[in-house]
């Protein structure tokens, strides 16, 4: 083996987009190799599995701070495209470059921390949440055997990691010791802990129909098409699509993304639990909360759309981890949407839709899910659970929320 | 957040503002929180003193005209009008029927555009991230662009004079407005449509800030916030000042008085407006725009005093003038509509939520140049 | 062994972050600091109050329900995991019921905690307390 034969294999494979990542990677580790005959020893294998790991690791890190760096622009875009403006378009090309330029700027800023703060803890509070969020891509399955980490619990533990930024968002309101962080963070626990319910709920049905925790073995239980061209992803069964809806007003609140921005409620709370941070601690906070959302959406992907399977048959010929992020682009470009469009919740508004709302539709959805796999899953099972869910859903419209709002029960006298 | 004054351990004292994304200017609230519940407000304003009444009272009676645009500023030319009107009322001064038109037209305006951009800052409030606004300020630029025409300046317009206005309207200025207000409704339509279609802004805007008229009179509150409650007081009906009483147009009112419904009234406001704009446009004769018999130089009103006020577009404008028979004012005082409104804002707060505090505050419509002078 | 790749994980997560934030330290100005700047912010006006402000019970409140309902919700994964071998393996639907029954459990309690008000964040409360 030498590094010419190695240069001949790159364009072998990129001649099979499909298993490209792979390839790639057995590539760098027969180049380790050859790194190791140059200096005429035998790379021992435990180099080579931790070469396997790490290539892997940083990958995923890097893709997901790229993706960061793109969404920060892209969400100013559309941002700015439904609001009538242009957005950001000096730095580089349509202002791709932006987000080196806010790189460059957070990294040179001073750095200020309050006089009464818990110096130390104020330090650790933006690693503390930087942390899990990057830990969650890793469990996330992109393609036909690409996951990085294939835990046979790894719905579970995602959950039990994705939990450790409500910490740090904790430790960041108590460590300022400024009003306004502290209310930032109490309004983040209370919402977070209180939309986490529906989230894992939501994760505990899919776990039912599929029978695994693992990520791997969801997607690959979503697999084939029923009538040759229906795509079986949960999403299009009737529990399966209360749950994705659940799953993703959960995560929209998880990632305290709006209407769920309360806990940065800049109308009310100037910017939460966010106040006394500056420079690139500020940014860390920015980084992990957008891995987070990626991350959580990925999951949502994983759970409920498919995964990394196409939606057609004849679509197939497209790379499975390209349907994977296709999706979560799309997923990435409706939070935006939504942002752009909603106002935003008040709190007791916020707890009682988690509360009396989605985690009731959640039992509910789980008992249709549970119906649908004893009908058979197909469309007898279909229609009782479409049924089972229909009932809750409209009782709870009906009893939990009597005040019902609209603008048409308003009248308006004139006088000439 | 002492126990000593009986409040309990649990609540949090927090300064909103002066430095405060949300307070609509330099305005400070210190309120008590329990939890997330207010339970105690206490409004703080003067930050933007600017010392108005004292610096006019230096000054030529005509020379504190540039200074009543700064006191709203979101709608300068009803400023200017309610000034002028209380020195003509001072003076006994008549106003030419042509320049009489030209103020309704430039009056009514500013009314849509002041409208327009509370659409837009409400939403704000509310956590909208702009969206509104941006769509809000767009309508408000033409209608600025309109103002840039006629008086050469888009805000600061110095526009009325004692017995008319400074300038004729430019040629095709008319044909040009007449033709912005066909297009108008299109746009408040389809912001209705998307605005009260919301159910998270109905939820945010229902219900909150109750407001009864008994206590809305006894407040002295005006404008939309009054009419919200379900008081007809309008004072373009009441005193009939201009040429309102030529023009047929309903005044709105709410039944409930809540945040919702001064929301609403604006919206129905504009649609009455529009009406206004409609006739204006089609009546406005020609003749003078200034009554020749008012020196602008050595203007010198007789001994006496004088109210003048008018429905600005947040409520009763009003001007307080004392003629000492010199060349200057003896005494010049403002009733600001947005101080007024703003006395009853504790007893709207007591009992919401933090995040209702500032809708509250934006459903008000205050601008803090008006509240502190 | 499993693990491993969470292990390294965690320790390259960490190395991002605390290389960053010293970089960022390194590259940051350093300005002069007095009182005012080191105050935190409140609105541009001096902290009322004590140093470390407090926060409202109805927050454990809601932390303990969260506890509670969370313990329940953990309890579901392995059924859940174990519902489809079970179910098809021996039929019946014995696993649908003792599960209903233990939600049945749980709603009990769930119904007290909004009969008591617990969840209710509404305007009543404050009343109540003025």
């Amino acid at each position: 083996m030498n590094f010419i034969d190695l240069l001949k294999r790159i364009p072998e494979i990129c001649k099979t987009p499909e298993t490209l990542p792979l390839e790639g990677k057995k590539l760098i580790l027969d180049f380790v190799t050859w790194l190791g005959s140059l200096v005429g020893i035998a790379v021992p294998p435990w180099v080579l599995t931790l070469v396997n790991i790490l290539v892997v690791i940083v990958a995923i890190i890097a893709v997901f701070l790229i993706m960061f760096a793109l969404m920060s622009v892209w969400e100013r875009k559309i941002l700015a495209r439904a609001q009538n403006r242009y957005g950001p378009n000096r730095v580089g090309p349509w202002g791709l470059f932006q987000p080196v330029a806010d790189g460059i700027k957070m990294l040179t800023k001073e750095d200020i921390v309050p006089r009464n703060a818990d110096k130390v803890v104020h330090f650790i509070a933006p690693i503390v949440m930087l942390v899990p969020a990057l830990i969650l891509p890793v469990l996330l399955p992109y393609g036909r055997g690409m996951v990085a980490i294939d835990l046979s619990v790894g719905i579970l533990f995602f959950f039990a990691v994705g939990a450790g930024s409500e910490v740090a968002i904790f430790l960041a309101g108590w460590s300022s010791r400024n009003k306004y962080s502290i209310l930032g963070a109490m309004r983040a626990i209370a919402q977070m802990i209180s939309y986490e319910l529906p989230l894992v709920m939501s994760a505990v049905i899919v776990a039912l129909v599929a029978g695994t925790l693992s990520p791997t073995g969801i997607v690959e239980a979503q697999g084939g098409y029923q009538f040759g061209f229906f795509p079986n992803w949960f999403v299009f069964t009737p529990w399966g699509f209360v749950a994705c809806v659940l799953f993703y007003f959960s995560a929209l609140a998880e990632s305290n993304r709006s209407p769920f921005d309360l806990p940065e409620g800049e109308s009310e709370l100037v910017a939460g639990h966010l106040t006394e941070y500056s420079g690139f601690k500020y940014a860390l906070f920015f980084m992990a909360e957008y891995v987070g959302m990626f991350a959580i959406n990925g999951l949502l992907v994983t759970l409920f759309l498919g995964g990394y399977q196409a939606p057609l048959p004849f679509l197939t010929f497209i790379p499975s981890w390209c349907w994977f992020f296709i999706k979560l682009a799309f997923l990435a470009f409706s939070l935006v949407w939504v942002r752009a469009t909603m106002p935003r919740f008040r709190i007791d508004q916020m707890m009682q839709f988690a509360w009396k709302f989605m985690l009731p539709m959640s039992f509910a959805a789980l008992f249709s899910a549970a119906a649908w796999h004893y009908a058979g899953r197909g469309l007898l099972g279909w229609g009782i659970s479409a049924v089972l869910v229909a009932i809750p859903y409209f009782a709870l419209g009906y009893f939990c929320f009597t005040r019902h709002h609209s603008a048409d029960n308003r009248r308006y006298l004139f006088s000439e | 957040m002492t126990e000593a004054d009986g409040a309990g351990a649990q609540t949090l004292d927090v300064s909103l503002g002066p430095q405060h994304p949300s307070t609509h200017g330099v305005f400070r609230m210190n309120v008590r929180m329990d939890g997330e519940t207010v339970v105690k407000l206490q409004p703080v304003f003067g930050y933007l003193h600017r010392n108005h009444e004292k610096l006019a009272e230096g000054k030529s009676w005509l020379g504190s005209m540039p200074f009543t645009d700064r006191l709203d500023y979101i709608c300068p030319i009803t400023n200017n009008w309610g000034y002028a009107l209380a020195v003509e009322k001072l003076a006994g001064i008549e106003v030419p029927d042509r320049a009489e038109y030209i103020r309704v037209i430039v009056g009514e305006m500013t009314r849509i555009q002041n409208h327009t951009a509370f659409l837009g800052f409400i939403l704000g409030d509310m956590g909208a991230w702009g969206s509104a606004l941006m769509y809000a300020f767009r309508e408000r630029e033409k209608i600025l662009d309109l103002f840039e025409g006629l008086t050469g300046a888009r805000m600061m317009a110095n526009y009325m004079r004692f017995g008319g206005v400074r300038c004729d309207l430019p040629a095709g200025w008319l044909e040009k407005a007449r033709a912005y207000i066909e297009t108008y409704p299109a746009f408040l339509d389809e912001m209705e449509k998307f605005l009260t279609g919301n159910e998270i802004l109905l939820s945010r805007l229902q219900g909150v800030g109750v407001m009864s008229a008994e206590r809305a009179i006894n407040g002295g509150l005006s404008g939309p916030v009054l009419r919200a409650s379900g008081v007809d007081y309008d004072i373009r009906k009441v005193d009939g000042y201009g040429v309102y009483p030529r023009l047929k147009f309903r005044v709105p009112r709410g039944t409930v008085g809540d945040c919702f419904d001064r929301f609403m009234l604006r919206i129905l406001e504009i649609r009455e407006s529009i009406q206004i704009l409609q006739q204006a446009f089609a009546q406005i004769p020609q003749g003078p725009i200034l009554n020749p018999a008012v020196k602008t130089r050595g203007f010198k009103p007789p001994v006496g005093e004088a109210y003048g006020r008018i429905e600005g577009p947040k409520g009763e404008l009003g001007f307080h003038l004392v003629s000492d028979g010199g060349e200057k004012p003896y005494r010049y005082h403002i009733r600001p509509p947005s101080l007024i409104n703003l006395t009853l804002l504790e007893e709207m707060c007591v009992g919401t939520k933090i995040a209702d505090v500032m809708v509250i505050l934006g459903s008000i419509d205050i601008v803090l140049g008006e509240v502190d002078r | 062994m499993q693990y491993l790749p969470v292990l390294l994980q965690v320790i390259v997560a960490i190395g991002f972050a605390a290389a960053a934030l010293i970089f960022s330290v390194l590259l940051g100005k350093s300005g002069r600091r007095n009182p005012t700047k080191d105050s935190p912010y409140e609105c541009g006006m001096l902290p009322i109050g004590g140093p470390q402000p407090r926060f409202a019970v109805k927050f454990y409140i809601v932390a303990m329900l969260f506890i509670l309902f969370d313990l329940e919700v953990v309890f579901m994964y392995p059924w859940a995991v174990a519902f489809r071998d079970f179910s098809l393996k021996f039929g019946g639907s014995t696993i649908l019921w003792s599960m209903i029954s233990f939600i049945g459990i749980v709603t009990v309690g769930y119904a007290y905690a909004i009969k008591k008000g617990v969840l209710n964040w509404g305007r009543q409360d404050v009343e109540k307390s003025n």
